[in-house]
């Protein structure tokens, strides 16, 4: 009788384990509870709120998207959904400020004064950015969502924002899933109202596997991914493109992102006789791989490169990473980013810290412009802000920011980006001489897009 | 049918309490050996990797596994005595495991570090253990105690908010940020142990491993303090009677659990030098799945289970999953360790030696 009992509380503990481990797959955890039974209800809220400003606004003929109406005075809202906490708060935490300076700058739109409403963490996972999409979209008032950071936050955050009829707009967004392969096929999780300034996976993928094929002359490659969107998409079409350069993907594998064990399937890279891992993850698991690679046996001579993903202050700083190679957006140049990093210098104390603050930048202040297109005033200072209107102005747009001239696709990529290859070496510090360390540029246009 | 025709062979009594569902495990049981065997054969036949390779995976699991076996004997200590799991125990490793972090890191800035490491080492792994073990012991103060009594399911989730607990007031104490261990330059590269090469760091940890667990062993099995463990572990009404302090004794068990989760946490920053407040999670799990695959409440089986999960870990993807070309199999690793968690349950219900535990208790 006891022990069946103890067995009974066995399995019941178990299954208490295994749903504790469903839930704590990150630091985002313990905001998720708060998303599920939300999601619907809010949602549908914001939908109908919307509807009902479509009725009553009058004046106007209604796009079948609804409209914003802003009362004299009242401040125009915008949202961040971007990852300010873990180990990933650094991509995330780099555009906020680039967000917050685009504010400042602009000042007010129309005579209105612009609110950044919401400052939401999506934690770099799946769960956080359907959690801030959420809760963002709650508020009928918000217009546009600059964020997400990660892909694998902005595949829900996609979804229910321009579900809700608002546009999420982002910055350091770069899977292909989110717009499109650039040969024409829509990504299976593009949704319309989705822009980004961020480059497309397609062509970093590419200007790696060119720079690794052409420059470093090596012709096996392995390549890891974690499972998230982001760092698939960069390796499938790395392997795409460099096996169209005739180059030999020696195996083609994955680990989870909370993994810290990387010799087995270092081992597994080793017998493939890989001469280069290409692993455009996160940290700290992007730490794991370069910290082990060291010591399994095989891998002596390895050359390792990640991708725009590591490319933060915190992970050029480790030791393991000392020769690694990067892929990454162009850093800006120009008086107008001079301009800018100077004020971000100012107003945080330190360099930016990552690489994506400057298509932040430009895509907050894309949004402005579109506002101001879309919107209408009724004479006595009441915006109404069609959101059709919104979208299709975004979509017609040619706005010459500091990451170049941008004009939006049909799948909402509006990057004509180029890539820089850089490598880190004893000499380079920090991240910002890691961005200055410059051994390759490629254009779109050289890449064949 | 075969399985029907082995059974036949047996006494009639036995056959007499054939009933579907036995047939449905043998015949589960088979099917899973059937896959494994041939998905290893396929893998080993194809020589992707040498043996040296092999190996290499092997001391790999090993190391992990160590470590897991040392965590896991806190769960199943504390199973023992008191039958609830301490889901907190994963936090009192990674207390462990931060203070170590802390601790090497003000040694890496002296010479001490570099001139004598073994020294510093063992001023890491006190350190870690005295926090380990106060916290345990805390914990149990203020979470458990009160509740002794009550049904088992009441400290069981109070252990899981006493685990949320500890990592938000780390979180809060040191930020969420991930922690970078400092490097000792006395145990990078690799050494030669009967021709076998292996990483320093590893050698350290499964030393020290070994080391602790032979201690714990005589400990119990040898000292008053641990006779009296067995003693309540047995039956606590009959060991109060006999003027054992119940109590107090629990205590201790609290407190050695946690100085074994200190070792581990110290030896975790050796091999994986990296940790956040978040970093006792998973180990915390794949502890308690050792010591539920070692049979749970008895020492040595979290000992076996702790490093045969490891193992499972280490070598399972790359033997098993491998072998029917899966893409990507290095990131199925949990899912082959807890699926080695239920294949050893369905061949042996109560862990590797958990038999001993249920004679004892009926």
């Amino acid at each position: 009788m006891k022990m069946k009992r103890g067995l009974k509380l066995l399995a019941l503990v178990g299954v208490l384990s295994l749903i504790i481990a469903a839930c704590g797959g990150g630091e985002g955890g313990d905001t998720t509870t708060t998303a599920g039974g939300d999601e619907e209800t809010t949602t549908s809220a914001a939908a109908e709120e919307t509807t009902t400003s479509a009725a009553e606004g009058t004046t106007v003929p209604a796009g079948e998207l609804g409209t914003v109406e802003v009362a004299a005075g009242e401040p125009i809202k915008i949202a961040s959904a971007q990852t300010i906490s873990g180990d990933t708060a650094s991509l995330g935490t780099d555009q906020v400020r680039a967000i917050e300076i685009a504010i400042a700058d602009k000042g007010e739109i129309l005579g209105h004064p612009i609110e950044l409403a919401f400052n939401e963490d999506e934690g770099c996972a799946s769960e956080g950015g359907q959690t801030a999409a959420t809760r963002i979209t709650a508020d009928p008032q918000v217009i546009a969502v600059i964020g997400t950071s990660c892909s694998g936050a902005g595949v829900p955050a996609s979804n229910v924002i321009t579900s809700a009829g608002r546009v999420l707009i982002s910055g350091s967004n770069t899977s292909p899933v989110l717009t499109s392969d650039l040969a024409g096929n829509e990504g299976p999780e593009h949704h319309e109202g989705y822009f980004r300034t961020a480059h497309n996976d397609a062509i970093q993928g590419a200007a790696a596997a060119t720079f690794v094929f052409e420059e470093l002359g090596l012709t096996q490659v392995a390549t890891i991914n974690d499972g998230d969107p982001y760092t698939q998409g960069l390796t499938s079409a790395f392997e795409g493109a460099f096996t169209d350069l005739g180059g030999t993907i020696a195996l083609s594998t994955a680990v989870t992102p909370d993994q810290t064990d990387m010799r087995p399937v270092l081992t597994e890279v080793a017998a493939a006789g890989a001469e280069l891992i290409f692993f455009p993850i996160f940290q700290p698991a992007g730490d794991f791989v370069a910290e082990q690679a060291l010591e399994v046996a095989g891998l002596e001579e390895v050359v390792l490169m990640g991708a725009d993903g590591l490319l933060s202050d915190t992970y050029v700083v480790l030791p393991q990473t000392e020769n690694m190679y990067f892929s990454g957006p162009q850093t800006p140049t120009g008086d107008a980013y001079d301009e800018f990093v100077a004020k971000y210098e100012a107003e945080y104390g330190e360099a930016p810290i990552q690489s994506f603050h400057a298509h932040a930048y430009d895509a907050t202040n894309m949004v402005f412009t579109a506002i101001e297109e879309a919107a209408t005033d009724d004479g006595s200072g009441n915006l109404s802000i069609d959101m059709q209107a919104l979208r299709d102005s975004l979509h017609g747009m040619t706005y010459e920011g500091l990451t170049g001239s941008l004009s939006c696709d049909e799948f909402g990529d509006c990057a004509a980006p180029n890539i820089d290859i850089l490598q880190n070496t004893a000499e380079t510090a920090d991240i910002a001489a890691v961005r200055g360390n410059i051994l390759a540029t490629y254009s779109a246009e050289q890449l064949g897009f | 049918m075969t399985e029907a025709a082995t059974v036949d062979a047996r006494p009639v009594r036995r056959a007499a309490r054939i009933t579907p569902v036995s047939i449905f495990l043998w015949a589960l049981r088979i099917a899973a050996l059937a896959i494994i065997l041939y998905g290893s054969y396929l893998s080993i036949s194809s020589g992707r990797l040498s043996a040296a390779q092999w190996r290499d995976l092997f001391v790999f699991g090993i190391s992990t596994g160590s470590v897991y076996a040392l965590i896991a004997l806190g769960y199943t200590m504390v199973y023992g005595v008191l039958r609830f799991i301490n889901f907190a125990h994963g936090e009192v490793f990674m207390v462990g495991a931060m203070m170590a972090f802390y601790v090497a890191n003000a040694l890496a800035t002296t010479t001490l570090w570099t001139s004598s490491p073994v020294v510093s080492l063992l001023i890491v792994l006190v350190a870690a253990m005295a926090t380990s073990t106060s916290v345990a012991v805390i914990v149990e103060r203020i979470a458990y105690r009160p509740l002794r009594g009550a049904p088992r399911l009441i400290p069981l989730i109070t252990s899981i908010g006493a685990s949320f607990t500890i990592q938000y007031l780390v979180r809060g104490l040191v930020g969420p940020s991930t922690k970078a261990f400092p490097r000792m330059e006395q145990l990078r590269g690799t050494t030669e142990i009967l021709g076998v090469v292996i990483l320093k760091s590893q050698v350290v940890v499964i030393v020290a491993a070994l080391v602790m667990m032979a201690g714990l062993y005589l400990f119990v099995e040898r000292t008053r303090t641990g006779k009296s463990m067995r003693a309540v572990s047995e039956d606590p009404e009959t060991a109060a009677l006999m003027g054992i302090d119940v109590d107090r004794t629990i205590v201790k068990v609290f407190a050695i659990g946690g100085a074994m989760a200190g070792v581990a946490g110290a030896l975790w920053g050796l091999v994986f030098p990296s940790l956040n407040f978040f970093s006792g999670f998973l180990p915390g799990i794949k502890a308690f799945t050792s010591a539920v695959l070692g049979g749970i409440g008895n020492i040595v089986g979290a000992m076996l289970g702790g490093v045969s999960l490891g193992i499972f870990e280490s070598v399972g993807p790359s033997l098993v999953l491998a072998g029917y070309e899966i893409p990507a199999f290095s990131q199925l690793k949990d899912v082959v360790a807890y699926a080695a968690l239920v294949l050893v349950l369905i061949f042996r219900p109560t862990g590797i030696l958990g038999e001993r535990l249920a004679q004892e208790r009926t």
